[in-house]
């Protein structure tokens, strides 16, 4: 019993040994010095695990008496996070290491937030829930004021603490109630209360206190509040970190709650997370449009993003969970390559973020510019780029669940987002000469705009298969 | 398994590739490099093009050279053309190496421009040979990202700004019809437009009076989607009251970008109507055609008028567009063989047409750098060649009989006049209002004594832009004189269409019924 247990959650446990290894190497060896290399091992890390992962496949596995499931569903999304976190990990190198910010504690962070995030992904128990989401905030917390003589930075360390304990508060309360009305703690428990009898009002608010609080962490609006102003303070590798990973983890785990606990009771839940969405898409594409601050615009791109992903949860379906993932895995690709982008904009060795400053940047570096016309689009959801296959897929799911008006409010927001990758696009290639940006550096980001652009044009193709993995995926969450 | 159209709708794309990976530098020779690479992959795909004309068989009223591919998300790559679009493949094909060889002088950013026309060809062929939908949405879309560059990065002083309105009015058209289209693909369980075992020409879409919200709507599903399909169509055709960002597009793009715009964008809504809103919404279509031809009707007496005031020549000609597309709207919902032959003929001659006129004035406009009708006058003593050619354009876009501008209109106009003769008499003064605005365009720049200054030293067109017009003025004859040439491929197809509108329709008497419940 016990050692199926242990060899269940193995990857995690392997993780954060090699967390507290690096860690405690790291203290009593040469501190900061090593830090690029543990950065590398854990880049090598996160890899080696998602392939382990992701080659291990088989049937689900259910540890800990239900308290943490190895499904195929959060196969799906351990490799997206794993590789993802792998991705900005390898980015971020550069940039840390310029501004002084190269400690050893970053990349062991990360791995700690990652671990989080795994056990988010696979949680089948209100605690496991909320041990996974706290690992992962509170390693968040840390790196997002990671540049600690920057107010700015402080300040969104700080914001992002106080309004993500608030959301936990919340997530908790919802999770008490839902303890005490239903008489467990295990999703499979709750479920056959709900199927058994109806949907008691004490379930529904709990329900609903969870969704708020899950809301906060996918930064759906209206709880989004903190995202422009942490995204922004924010050293740049951490706001790519933000934008990736965390929201796959988080989303993986809305699905999970959704479907799993409140599997029973799909009409009381798709009306709240309808809105949500709504709210997301137009919210993120209006409030974008004013931003002068790539990062912000950012923030608010990924808040539209969201909703648009909530969209698939929202039709209750497998079909909207398959949309859903495969939604997340094309968002994550064209971010990371839009970040990539971002890290290697500086001038005078200063990182930059103003948008005004990209003013002809097709003429000093077309082959770059390219790239990020392409992601731009892409992101836009215009064909034949993998964003439109992104919407397409949820627009699909909401059509199908009865919801063609939400179908028609998701493509609406989305000319209006047009508008703000639009003015990107004009900077870059219709603006003004300006000042010219230094020549940027770094080879990794190279690669990793390129290769996130060339992603984004050959999937169209066929998103190289990770339509099947998806399918499989909502498979086993949707029983 | 033909490949032939992929082919075709790929060379260019290939093309562009190779310029975008393998060209270097930005020396004179490179750019040189740049355009032959262009003119030589845009004339090898008019070349492979009549190998399709070829094989065609106008009698076969189904689609052929079908090519079919397993793609994601159910969907499938297949391509196909029949009488219709085969026509509209030529057209593009056609007219690329012309719009090539009509922006050899530029020279700012010479390999992104050849890259974004090549990329932009490859999209027009697909928009026509696609037989998915989402296939046909993809090529219809893309094609304004092309298209957005060349307004903004090689356009004219207020560039950005109608850039801007050209890809967001277009934008917000067509993604209502996106939603269309997963409403439909649920609906029928298939994306295929046609010739699968069960396609979306032969489905039948809902049309009994359903209820939304309250209110009851007359034609049921098929009406919900014909107006979204109509929201994309009317913008990209322009038809009035939507038409305002093309004279914006028109005047800040460039020679060759006006003219891709009014040669063959244009006709994606006129193909779309074609393909999409007359077949596979017929009792919709009977319902709302009152609608189309009164807004084609005003649509050609009130942007005449407009025209008549222009002082800029790109913005009276796309006036002049916007009014020839109001007969082409109206002889497509006329339904009936006249109607829509003249309806297709009015678009390829169209092509020619307008596409020759922008080129005449970006022969001046290369020479002078405006667009302003006052800076000109007395052209012909100068350039007599130019004055016999703009003549001659001027000429068949006023309807001459003789020319292919007269056979549309003519056919349209009797078209409609067996359905709607109110309509077909006010559009019948449109033929009119056009003469009126176009030969006194043609009065102002080209006759007349030579007394502005400036144009004391303008010098007659070159070989290269004789070459142009010479293929043009050929096409526009010989359709004028022979139009059997193309009432002869497409008559089959369009039988079938209108024999299958027709069959469709007695469903109509019932939904007239349930309304006047």
């Amino acid at each position: 019993m016990i050692s199926s247990d242990i060899s269940t959650v193995l990857p995690e446990i392997v993780l954060a040994v090699f967390a507290m290894g690096a860690l405690i190497f790291a203290v009593y060896t040469r501190k900061d010095a090593l830090a690029p290399t543990v950065l590398w091992a854990t880049a090598a890390a996160f890899v080696g695990v998602a392939v382990w992962i992701g080659a291990a496949g088989g049937d689900a596995n259910v540890a800990f008496g239900g308290a943490f499931i190895d499904d195929a569903f959060s196969r799906y999304a351990k490799v997206i996070i794993l590789l993802s976190a792998a991705a900005i990990l390898l980015m971020s190198q550069d940039y840390m290491t310029k501004r002084g910010l190269m400690h050893f504690e970053y990349p062991v962070l990360i791995t700690l937030a990652v671990i989080g995030m795994m056990m988010m992904v696979s949680a089948g128990d209100l605690m496991a829930l909320y041990v996974g989401l706290e690992l992962q905030s509170l390693s968040l917390y840390v790196v997002a004021s990671l540049r600690r003589d920057s107010v700015k930075s402080t300040e969104a360390g700080l914001k992002y603490f106080v309004l993500g304990a608030l959301s936990s508060g919340l997530l908790l309360y919802g999770a008490s109630l839902t303890y005490g009305f239903a008489g467990t703690t295990v999703f499979s428990g709750i479920i056959s209360t709900i199927e058994h009898g109806h949907m008691s009002i004490g379930l529904l608010f709990g329900l609903v206190f969870i969704v708020t609080g899950l809301a906060f962490k996918v930064s759906a609006v209206p709880f989004h509040m903190w995202t422009p102003d942490v995204y922004e303070g924010s050293p740049t590798p951490v706001t790519a970190f933000f934008a990736t990973a965390p929201k796959v983890a988080a989303m993986g785990l809305f699905a999970r709650v959704l479907h799993d606990a409140f599997g029973a009771g799909t009409a009381d839940w798709t009306q709240i997370i309808a809105l949500l969405s709504v709210a997301s898409m137009f919210w993120g594409a209006i409030a974008a449009i004013g931003q002068k601050d790539i990062k912000r615009l950012m923030a608010y791109s990924s808040i539209a993003h969201m909703g648009f992903a909530l969209m698939g949860l929202a039709a209750g379906t497998e079909y909207g969970v398959q949309a859903m993932l495969v939604y997340m895995a094309i968002y994550v690709t064209m971010n990371i390559g839009t970040f990539a982008f971002i890290l290697s904009l500086e001038k005078d060795g200063q990182p930059v973020s103003d948008i005004a400053a990209l003013h002809q940047y097709a003429k000093a570096e077309p082959k770059r510019a390219l790239a990020m016309l392409i992601l731009l689009f892409s992101l836009a959801g215009v064909p034949p780029f993998i964003g439109f296959f992104g919407k397409l897929y949820v627009l699909n799911a909401a059509v199908s669940a009865d919801m063609t008006w939400l179908a028609i409010a998701g493509v609406i927001a989305s000319v209006i987002g047009a508008f703000y990758y639009l003015r990107l696009v004009y900077f870059m290639y219709f603006g003004e000469e300006g000042d010219a940006l230094d020549k940027p550096s770094a080879p990794i980001l190279w690669v990793f705009l390129m290769g996130s652009a060339a992603v984004v044009v050959l999937g169209a193709f066929n998103l190289f298969g990770i339509e099947a993995l998806a399918v499989q995926a909502a498979e086993a969450l949707v029983r | 398994m033909d490949i032939l159209l992929s082919i075709v709708t790929f060379i260019p794309l290939v093309a562009a590739s190779i310029l975008a990976v393998f060209l270097r530098g930005n020396e004179k020779s490179d750019q040189n490099n740049a355009k032959w690479v262009a003119l030589l992959a845009t004339t090898a795909t008019f070349l492979m093009s009549l190998f399709i004309l070829s094989g065609f068989d106008p009698e076969n009223t189904g689609f052929q050279f079908v090519e079919e591919r397993d793609w994601i998300m159910g969907l499938s790559y297949r391509m196909g053309v029949d009488g219709i679009s085969v026509l509209f493949v030529m057209l593009t094909t056609f007219l690329m190496p012309l719009v090539i060889l009509s922006c050899w002088k530029i020279e700012t950013r010479v390999k992104e421009y050849m890259i974004a026309l090549l990329v932009l060809e490859t999209l027009m062929i697909g928009v026509f040979c696609a037989l998915d939908l989402v296939l046909f949405y993809l090529f219809f879309e893309a094609g304004l990202i092309p298209m957005f560059l060349i307004i903004g990065i090689w356009g004219g002083q207020n560039r950005i700004y109608a850039a801007f309105k050209f890809f967001l009015y277009t934008f917000i058209g067509s993604v209502l019809m996106l939603v269309a289209m997963v409403t439909m693909y649920l609906d029928a369980g298939t994306s295929c437009i046609g010739g699968c075992d069960i396609s979306l020409l032969s489905h039948q879409f809902g049309s009994e009076t359903m209820s939304l919200m309250g209110y009851q709507i007359v034609g049921g599903l098929q009406s919900l989607l014909w107006l979204a399909f109509f929201a994309s169509f009317a913008v990209k055709m322009p038809m009035w009251p939507v038409h305002t960002w093309l004279p914006d597009a028109h005047v800040q793009a460039p020679t060759a970008g006006s003219v891709i715009l009014a040669a063959v964008l244009l006709k994606m809504g006129g193909y779309g109507f074609l393909r999409f809103s007359l077949p596979m919404f017929p009792v919709a279509s009977d319902l709302f055609a009152p609608l189309v031809f009164w807004m084609s009707a005003i649509a050609i007496i009130y942007t005449s008028l407009v025209a008549l005031v222009q002082t800029d020549m790109k913005k009276l000609i796309a006036y002049s567009s916007v009014a020839h597309m109001g007969y082409v709207t109206m002889g497509i919902f006329a339904a009936n063989q006249q109607g829509i032959d003249g309806a297709i003929f009015q678009m390829i001659s169209h092509g020619f047409i307008s596409g020759a006129l922008f080129l005449c004035v970006g022969v001046i406009y290369d020479r002078m750098h405006t667009r302003e009708i006052d800076a000109y006058g007395g052209l012909v003593n100068r350039m007599p060649a130019y004055a016999l050619v703009f003549m001659f354009f001027t000429m068949a876009n006023v309807g001459l009989p003789g020319t292919s501008g007269f056979i549309g209109e003519f056919l349209v106009l009797m078209g409609v006049f067996q359905v709607n003769t109110w309509v077909a008499m006010f559009a019948t003064t449109g033929v009119i209002l056009s003469a009126a605005y176009a030969l006194w365009l043609y009065r102002r720049v080209v006759m007349g004594d030579l007394v502005k200054e400036a144009l004391a030293s303008i010098t007659e067109m070159n070989a290269r832009e004789k070459a142009i017009f010479a293929p043009l003025i050929i096409m526009t004859l010989l359709l004028g004189v022979y139009p059997v040439l193309v009432t002869d491929l497409i008559g089959p197809s369009v039988e079938a269409l209108i024999h299958n509108y027709q069959a469709a329709l007695p469903m109509m008497e019932t939904v007239a019924e349930a309304a006047s419940h």
